[in-house]
């Protein structure tokens, strides 16, 4: 049973004053898929941020028809999982590049030169703050903390980390990475 | 003991019996800090090897951070030699010296452990002193054994605590020896544990909750995360006394998405403790059932506030509820409900096996027990250490952490996380416990100690902790939610040499009303690292307040959560 989430009187519908029929021949595969990816979450406890990250999980980015699907799942308004998916800071909207660099700001790998590693990560990429690259290979994210921090400064493709890092590794990482 | 408990320790001596039974065992190290120097590639090349007298074998990490990655060889003869600094290359070549050759291969090892000494030019592993000053209660597993493996666990002392609390021990036994111990939270508010299970205990509601809070978003600690990867067993059985003391049933751990290493350590160990009938209905045959679910969260700094956590598993955004109604009252989804740190709980077990009166010799009269640091930054030897309450600031970076990695001195640590505070030279006589350390004005708070030598500018530093706070305040009280940017931004003016006279007393009263102003800590506690820095470097601040200093290189920040209209 799900646990019971949001306000008491329910609306489904589309209230995001987004436009979600969409027109794409894959809208109902892509639909399909959502749904599989938010029935098919292995856990008791069920909700809107559990769905989200379900779907986040399968697709790296949250689609518009998922919004609608898990607003539909958990018994609430597509406003209610807007306003969830909005807050958190790993959710994202559009797809992201191939692979996502994860590059650490926190106090350990700051004091550590982690600004300069950064400045020239977005140097090799031709990035500016955070973004995809131009060819869409790799996504650049800011990290406040990877949990590495005895091996500061860190960055992480993919959660896959890379500790001590200096000028001459950053160029191998940047570099594979967009051979890749 | 019980007859199913014996059972279960049959089990795992015949498990550990087959895994030892005259063979090398290859101790690799593995973790969140192992993985990021590349211990995965060194498990996975040497577990494709297959040898008839060679078990590899994955371990959490021992703490020694900065020697990793760390491979432990145990011979047939129990003898452990511990090799540093190993990479795929020379963990193969280790290999096949274990695989022709009786004698130890000596290139690479930093020391060994023996009944009897060995004369092989190392020291012994319990002569190091970063080793021989840790007393290891929560983290006594560390580097030893699988985590999430029930039988290792179970082996080496595991789940004797819930054999003894089921069937010797009535709640109210548990909840008071959990007092009598003198257990006070390591999440940060030093909150006495055992009054804190006796909120919730007499309460007659038919669903109560125990939740385990493992969202640790401070950076420069990693303590929970730690435990959960290496010794999850150790939560899993503290959560379960928890959930026994107060007559609760159900139990969630909390941590955020993305730590894929510690969410699939904890995830192995609750499912080996439900196939084991240590969790689920009838825990080892007793009257007593539990539950245990991990919950995930998405990327919030604030979701590890107590209120914003139970907004977080029922799928909401995670920002702070009113208090009172207090979670012991009403909490998740509105039930009764008990929230504790990892490392709280991870010391339940061990002051349940051996009595409350065992872990109050350790530590000082009012902190008791030890204390797990995680050090980093300009620092010898980087890691995670457990140290009794009590030992001074200088002893654990000097003793333990072995000095200042560069040419200058230590000049000061950032401790208890980016709302915790500044330390100075001054201050590193100060002891590591609760109360001294707030009294010195730093917070021991999660653990984490940040190690910064000479060349740190302490305003690049503090602006560096109120960017992070900036970037994750939820936004549900304003004052915090404009008050840091604000901060924010006359930091940045103060470290590019353009800041305004007054710029001191503006700082200090945006603090004052994030102070009165706000819901939770963080906005609450915001204004720390900037007081705490006046306390010890108030020279150096008003130089730059003055514009004496050489600006420094704009930061770079994320801009996601900024208010848009403050640019």
């Amino acid at each position: 049973m799900l646990p019971k989430i949001g306000v008491d009187k329910i609306r489904i519908g589309n209230t995001s004053g987004v436009d979600l029929s969409d027109n794409n021949i894959d809208s109902d595969s892509l639909r399909l898929k959502i749904t599989e990816s938010i029935s098919n979450q292995k856990r008791n406890t069920v909700t809107v941020l559990s769905s989200l990250l379900a779907v986040q999980d399968s697709f790296h980015y949250i689609p518009d028809v998922a919004i609608e699907e898990i607003a539909k799942t958990c018994k609430v308004t597509i406003n209610d999982v807007w306003s969830v998916a909005s807050f958190y800071t790993n959710f994202r909207f559009t797809p992201p590049g191939d692979k996502t660099l994860d590059v650490c700001w926190g106090p350990s790998c700051h004091i550590n030169g982690a600004q300069k590693l950064i400045t020239q990560a977005h140097k090799l990429l031709d990035i500016d703050g955070e973004g995809e690259s131009e060819d869409n290979k790799v996504t650049l994210r800011y990290s406040t903390c990877l949990g590495a921090c005895a091996q500061s400064p860190v960055f992480a493709i993919d959660h896959k980390m890379f500790g001590r890092l200096n000028e001459g590794k950053v160029n191998t990482i940047v570099e594979t990475l967009k051979k890749e | 003991m019980t007859d199913n408990y014996k059972k279960l320790q049959k089990k795992s001596q015949d498990y550990i019996n087959n895994l030892y039974n005259n063979k090398i065992v290859i101790k690799v190290q593995t973790g969140t800090s192992g993985q990021a120097v590349g211990a995965d590639e060194i498990l996975k090349s040497l577990s494709l090897k297959s040898n008839n007298n060679i078990n590899v074998l994955e371990v959490g990490s021992m703490g020694l951070m900065y020697l990793e990655p760390i491979i432990v060889v145990i011979l047939p003869s129990k003898d452990k030699i511990f090799y540093a600094h190993v990479d795929e290359y020379i963990a193969n070549k280790i290999y096949k010296h274990y695989e022709t050759n009786e004698s130890i291969y000596k290139e690479n090892a930093f020391a060994y452990d023996s009944t009897n000494t060995l004369d092989i030019g190392l020291p012994k592993i319990s002569d190091l002193p970063q080793i021989s000053k840790q007393l290891r209660i929560a983290t006594r597993n560390f580097g030893e054994i699988t985590p999430g493996d029930i039988f290792q666990y179970v082996n080496s002392g595991g789940y004797q605590a819930i054999n003894k609390a089921l069937f010797e021990m009535t709640p109210e036994n548990v909840v008071d020896e959990v007092k009598n111990s003198g257990l006070r939270g390591r999440g940060g508010a030093a909150f006495p544990t055992g009054l804190k299970w006796s909120f919730l205990a007499p309460s007659k509601a038919p669903v109560k909750y125990v939740l385990c809070n493992c969202e640790e978003g401070d950076p420069g600690a990693y303590n929970d995360k730690g435990i959960l990867e290496t010794d999850p067993h150790t939560l899993v059985e503290g959560l379960i006394l928890n959930g026994y003391a107060t007559n609760s049933n159900k139990s969630y751990v909390f941590i955020r998405q993305g730590h894929d290493i510690p969410i699939r350590a904890i995830e192995r160990a609750i499912k080996e403790a439900y196939d084991n009938g240590l969790l689920g209905e009838n825990i080892l045959g007793s009257k007593f059932s539990f539950d245990m679910e991990v919950s995930l969260t998405g990327d919030s700094y604030v979701a590890g506030e107590e209120t914003a956590l139970m907004e977080a598993i029922e799928g909401k955004r995670s920002t702070p509820r009113f208090k009172p109604p207090f979670p012991a009252a009403s909490g998740l989804w509105k039930k009764p409900t008990n929230i504790n740190n990892v490392k709280t709980i991870s010391y339940v077990p061990e002051i349940i096996k051996n009595g409350s009166d065992w872990f109050k010799s350790t530590g000082t009269e009012k902190s008791t027990g030890t204390a797990i640091v995680c050090l980093s930054g300009h620092i010898n030897r980087p890691g995670m250490y457990e140290i009794p309450m009590g030992m001074t600031i200088e002893d654990v970076l000097e003793d333990i952490g072995g000095g200042s990695s560069s040419s200058t001195e230590i000049k000061m640590l950032q401790t208890g996380g980016p709302l915790g505070g500044v330390l100075g030279k001054e201050g590193f006589a100060t002891k590591i416990d609760f109360d001294e350390m707030a009294k010195s004005g730093a917070i021991l708070g999660s653990g984490g100690i940040i190690v910064c030598d000479g060349s740190v500018s302490v305003v690049d530093l503090i602006r560096n902790l109120v960017a992070f706070n900036q970037f994750e305040s939820c936004g549900k009280c304003f004052p915090c939610r404009l008050g840091n940017t604000h901060m924010y931004d006359v930091l940045d003016r103060l470290c590019n040499s353009a800041s305004k006279p007054n710029d001191l007393e503006l700082l200090e009263r945006i603090g004052k009303s994030m102070k009165i102003g706000s819901l939770c800590g963080h906005g609450q506690l915001g204004y720390n690292p900037i007081s705490s820095s006046l306390k010890y470097f108030e020279n150096e601040i008003s130089d730059s307040i003055n514009n004496k200093l050489e600006p420094l290189e704009k930061m770079l920040i994320p801009t996601r959560t900024r208010p848009s209209n403050l640019e």
